[in-house]
């Protein structure tokens, strides 16, 4: 089983944190993976967006053209990557953010007060958290406990209370559903 | 178990020179490449080495002649247009038989072409580069894994044969992040013997002369024969590759690098479906694996070759197969990376006009 996952919306909002979270969680897990980040003509404030895959087999290309799990975080990227996502894929969108509506009717749509949650605990930027949890319970890719462990090999240099208040963004997200 | 790391192929290049006791970089920064000069920073002051970012790539592959000809391990990494410029240099190096590792992270061409992945720069590679008769070592890897062991395997080969050494990798290879094991313990560089040519001082022994040129009459025809005969002894030893699912394959895909692994996913779908299918991977350019080749060529009918490029080692496969098998073509230039379906796809219509 190969799950291969974009995560888009703006630079500042995690993208790449999330994206290298998930790949080193599955890694924990055992499993084949592997990141890939939009590089070359980026922007700050700009628009940013990485693959990840995590599969039982090895990675063949690490770029994914067509997921079947999107996380959506900023309202120029629901238009771009709902055209793209697979038939019967996972479409996850910050519902605090984005006004439009995805339209598509053959994918599962999950709208996530992500960027509400996160300031109701304090701090809006831990809104790719919650999305990281809820994304944990719906498709069981990876244990909760697991993803607390990533994100602290990411956030290496981040208090004690930072990397608390990431869990729990990551507890709400999952406790979600 | 070897310590794995969650590592950019970029990263994972700067720490197989470091484990592999180089403890000299110059460079010049150019995308899709920059990670690497950017950690050689940290790394190389954090190991009391050198790292210069000089104000050319033309300076910087200079600096390693002078380097190697010291007698120590010294590289360079940049990306296609960059490596255009240093070719003047690696031939210079080349005809002095010195040893250094180059690295190509490959982006599109010809020309500033863009910063995605590909593979257009094969000729270029293994065919010498730049001018007058050489060879570089050219290995291919196709994972992080291998980013971080080949720098060492590079060093290895270049001072052995004293040649230069090429990494060839592309954009997608550097910007990726997986999984990489650490498999083995650093080198120190002091322990790293000392070169019996090296330009180390002369005070109580004979001079020794490092350079290119011989302008005696017939001299620089005798050094270009012996260099020859040391490239034979390359082509003899030195021919890496991995063969799977060959064994009984009516088709074999030929794939280096980013795309062998792409391949390797097409090859599955094929074998899934009871299509004998299998994937020869070249492991070193230069010398290609002409020998096992040139073995299938005996009973496999049908090779077909993918490239991010219009056609560059088909080349080398046509030669190594001598038309005994028929050899098609797929390829994605300018940037463009296939992917497995496509490569199936393909497989599909080789074997299906044979039916």
């Amino acid at each position: 089983m190969t799950n291969e996952i974009i995560i888009a919306g703006f630079g500042g909002q995690g993208i790449v944190s999330s994206g290298i979270i998930l790949a080193h969680a599955g890694m924990i897990e055992d499993k084949y993976v592997s990141f890939f980040p939009s590089y070359g003509a980026e922007m700050r404030g700009g628009t940013a967006n990485c693959s990840v895959v995590i599969s039982s087999d090895p990675v063949a290309s690490p770029i994914v053209a067509n997921p079947n799990i999107m996380i959506v975080m900023n309202e120029p990227s629901l238009a771009r990557f709902e055209p793209t996502v697979q038939p019967n894929g996972l479409f996850f969108f910050n519902q605090t953010l984005i006004k439009s509506k995805p339209t598509r009717k053959d994918i599962t749509i999950i709208p996530v007060e992500a960027n509400a949650i996160a300031e109701e605990l304090g701090q809006g930027r831990v809104a790719n958290m919650v999305m990281l949890g809820i994304l944990a319970k719906k498709t069981g890719l990876l244990k909760l406990e697991t993803l607390k462990k990533a994100q602290r090999k990411r956030f290496t240099k981040a208090n004690k209370e930072q990397l608390e208040l990431n869990d729990k963004a990551l507890e709400r997200g999952y406790a979600l559903l | 178990m070897a310590e794995k790391r969650l590592m950019y192929g970029n990263h994972a290049v700067v720490e197989g020179v470091i484990y592999a006791g180089c403890r000299f970089f110059a460079g010049y920064p150019i995308t899709p490449q920059n990670e690497i000069p950017e950690y050689m920073s940290i790394r190389m002051n954090e190991e009391g080495g050198v790292f210069l970012q000089t104000e050319s790539e033309i300076a910087a592959i200079n600096m390693l002649f002078g380097a190697a000809a010291a007698g120590k391990r010294a590289m360079t990494s940049s990306s296609s247009p960059g490596i255009s410029l240093m070719q003047e240099g690696i031939s210079y190096i080349a005809g002095a038989d010195m040893p250094v590792l180059v690295v190509n992270v490959v982006r599109g061409g010809p020309g500033l072409g863009n910063i995605a992945p590909a593979q257009s720069d094969y000729y270029q590679a293994t065919r010498g580069g730049g001018h007058g008769d050489y060879f570089t070592i050219t290995l291919a890897p196709h994972s992080g894994q291998e980013l971080f062991e080949f720098p060492r395997l590079g060093f290895e080969l270049a001072e052995k044969y004293r040649n230069p050494a090429l990494i060839l990798a592309d954009g997608l290879l550097g910007q990726m992040m997986e999984p990489v094991e650490f498999t083995y313990e650093p080198i120190d560089p002091t322990s790293l013997p000392e070169k019996e040519w090296a330009l180390s001082g002369c005070k109580g022994r004979e001079r020794r002369v490092v350079r290119s040129y011989d302008l005696r009459p017939g001299k620089l025809e005798d050094l270009n024969r012996r260099r020859f005969e040391k490239y034979e002894n390359i082509k003899k030893n030195e021919q890496r590759f991995r063969a799977s699912r060959c064994d009984d394959a009516d088709l074999v895909v030929v794939a280096y690098g980013t795309c062998a692994r792409v391949s390797d996913a097409a090859v599955r779908m094929a074998r899934d479906r009871g299509l004998k299918v299998g994937l020869l991977r070249p492991i070193s350019l230069w010398p290609f694996p002409w020998d096992v080749l040139g073995d299938m060529s005996k009973r496999v009918e049908h090779f077909l070759v993918v490239e991010m490029s219009c056609g560059q080692m088909i080349d080398d496969v046509k030669l190594a197969t001598e038309c005994r098998s028929k050899v098609q073509f797929h390829g994605r230039p300018g940037g463009g990376v296939p992917t497995p379906p496509e490569i199936y796809e393909k497989i599909l219509g080789v074997l299906g006009g044979t039916r």
